[in-house]
């Protein structure tokens, strides 16, 4: 069982990093064009939110955002490519579980996440000093995000069925809520309607801990940044091993 | 005899209310070399899906090694090698790494998987093309990748789904050949093919799907015993004379040093022979002008 666990993990690792040049390259330059833009060229005349430099404040949100989207690009583009070309039935010839299959995807996805947000960190060293406030909040708030956006592409790619059901969500709902999660300001300047609209979104918790573990400053309580996230990975968990044992798009009705 | 696969009354009908099985029993003795016919559409690639559980039946039930296919799934999984027909393996993974992987789903571990991918790859003569991507391998080659893909965790029950489709004739027969000696070893073979040759020099006992009913199951030898009129092609060194009659069969002459002979039912091929002879025809070459199991089998799906 756990042998057919580190096979999909390598396999999903081989991919992306057989792909380098489309999945580790680009959100790099685009960092480096947002720290240019946003903190280099209109950061100095913003000045400072919540007591830090602006560039300094887009930093957590960056390398958070990077993470988001490249977790839920891994398991969409992968579990949709496997069952577009039909290799995803070498997995269902097989005595593999499927919540070990689940676990195997959600895993390639983290370790996306992970190596991509390592490469952006190591990016954003060149224009600003980064001194992490808690590693542990850190490293907490990204398994917790990356496992949660992992499990959400997955369950996009049971249900995707053309190239373009797999770039809808993350263009159109990933990103807008990613932008309106705190990346570029603190919900703490907006009107108290748009505040507590914005405390529906789930991933402007995992924002604010990811900016508490850098830089000490939030606007929730750490046990509520980290609840919200946990919650929404039981459920989706949940939804991704029903919609896998039913065999909902992978096994012909 | 054990039976290696058995089903009981196996239905598949798709959401789209096609019927695909409609109740078929099929029974596969341990260490068989068993054919499974039909025609396009015929089911036999849905009755292969039930059987592998990539599909799920309607209704009746599918025993493999006397294992109910619902309650030891997974058990049933490690008995069963499956080559579909479809190429359905990443075309950007290295061919290796496609044999390695699958043994990993199998439970595995990655140094025995390699030893194995390396015999299995030798054996299909894939060897040097092992760190290529699967995508650039001929279609002969991708059929014999997944042949090997499906020998990965040496099954018990071997199932092939037009195995030798698009093979060029050199490796059909080192396959078939490789295929016997499998056989040999005690798999279970299940072979579905359009080539009726192949199923007719391979298989010891075959059952005929027609529209997802099951039309014919039975040993091949006493099948092709029913097929008793046989057309016959024979060449004479000579020119023919005009009139030419053989008892109980019709000639046809097709032309000037060819003759057709419709077989009839208590005449055989050397009755055939010698009442040429007795009218001066030096027969040079003789074939029958259609497969038997292939005349069998167009007679039982039409």
């Amino acid at each position: 069982m756990w042998i057919a666990y580190k096979t999909i993990v390598f396999k999903e690792v081989r991919r992306f990093a057989r792909i380098w040049i489309q999945t580790i390259i680009p959100p790099v330059i685009t960092t480096s064009l947002y720290l240019l833009i946003f903190g280099g060229l209109m950061g100095s005349r913003i000045g400072q939110m919540q007591g830090v430099d602006y560039l300094h404040f887009i930093v957590p949100g960056i390398i958070l955002m990077t993470v988001i989207m490249q977790s839920y690009a891994n398991t969409v583009s992968s579990f949709f490519m496997a069952k577009y070309n039909n290799s995803f039935e070498e997995l269902l010839v097989s005595p593999t579980p499927n919540w070990i299959i689940l676990m195997g995807y959600i895993s390639g996805g983290v370790s996306r996440g992970f190596c991509v947000g390592l490469a952006v960190t190591f990016t954003i060293s060149f224009f600003v000093e980064i001194r992490p406030y808690s590693f542990s909040i850190l490293i907490a708030t990204f398994f917790l995000t990356s496992i949660m956006f992992s499990l959400a592409g997955f369950i996009n790619a049971i249900f995707a069925r053309t190239f373009d059901d797999v770039s809808i969500i993350p263009n159109f709902v990933l990103l807008p809520l990613t932008y309106l999660g705190g990346m570029f300001y603190s919900i703490d300047i907006l009107p108290s309607f748009w505040r507590g609209l914005s405390s529906f979104n789930p991933i402007f918790y995992m924002m604010d801990s990811f900016r508490l573990g850098f830089l000490g400053i939030g606007s929730v309580e750490l046990w509520k940044a980290f609840i919200v996230p946990l919650v929404m990975i039981l459920l989706l968990a949940l939804i991704a091993n029903y919609f896998l044992n039913r065999g909902v798009s992978i096994k012909t009705e | 005899m054990a039976l290696a696969l058995s089903t009981e009354k196996l239905t598949k009908t798709y959401s789209n209310q096609l019927k695909a099985l409609t109740g078929i029993n099929l029974k596969v003795e341990k260490g068989d070399f068993f054919a499974l016919l039909g025609s396009n559409g015929a089911g036999k690639t849905t009755a292969i899906g039930i059987i592998c559980g990539l599909l799920k039946s309607t209704a009746g039930s599918v025993e493999i090694n006397g294992h109910d296919q619902k309650t030891h799934v997974n058990k049933i999984k490690r008995i069963i090698g499956l080559m579909p027909q479809e190429f359905n393996f990443n075309p950007h993974e290295p061919n290796i790494e496609i044999l390695i992987n699958q043994a990993g789903y199998f439970g595995i571990p990655r140094t025995e998987a390699k030893i194995q991918a390396e015999k299995l790859l030798k054996i299909m003569e894939l060897w040097d093309r092992r760190f290529d991507i699967a995508q650039s391998l001929s279609g002969g080659m991708k059929r014999r990748l997944m042949l090997a893909r499906a020998l990965m965790h040496k099954p018990e029950i071997l199932i092939l789904d037009e195995p030798t489709a698009g093979v060029d004739v050199e490796i059909r027969q080192s396959m078939w050949a490789y295929l016997k000696q499998l056989n040999k070893e005690g798999v279970t073979i299940i072979l579905t093919t359009h080539y009726l040759e192949e199923a007719e020099s391979l298989c010891r006992n075959i059952a005929i799907l027609d529209k997802g009913e099951l039309v014919e199951q039975s040993n091949m030898k006493k099948l092709l015993l029913k097929a008793k009129h046989q057309v016959l092609i024979i060449e004479s060194i000579d020119k023919l004379p005009e009139n030419i009659a053989v008892e109980n069969c019709d000639c046809e002459i097709l032309d000037d040093h060819t003759l057709q002979v419709f077989q009839g039912e208590s005449t055989s091929i050397s009755d055939v022979v010698i009442a040429l002879s007795a009218q001066n025809i030096n027969v040079s070459h003789l074939r029958s002008a259609q497969n038997r199991l292939e005349a069998l089998f167009l007679s039982l799906t039409n």
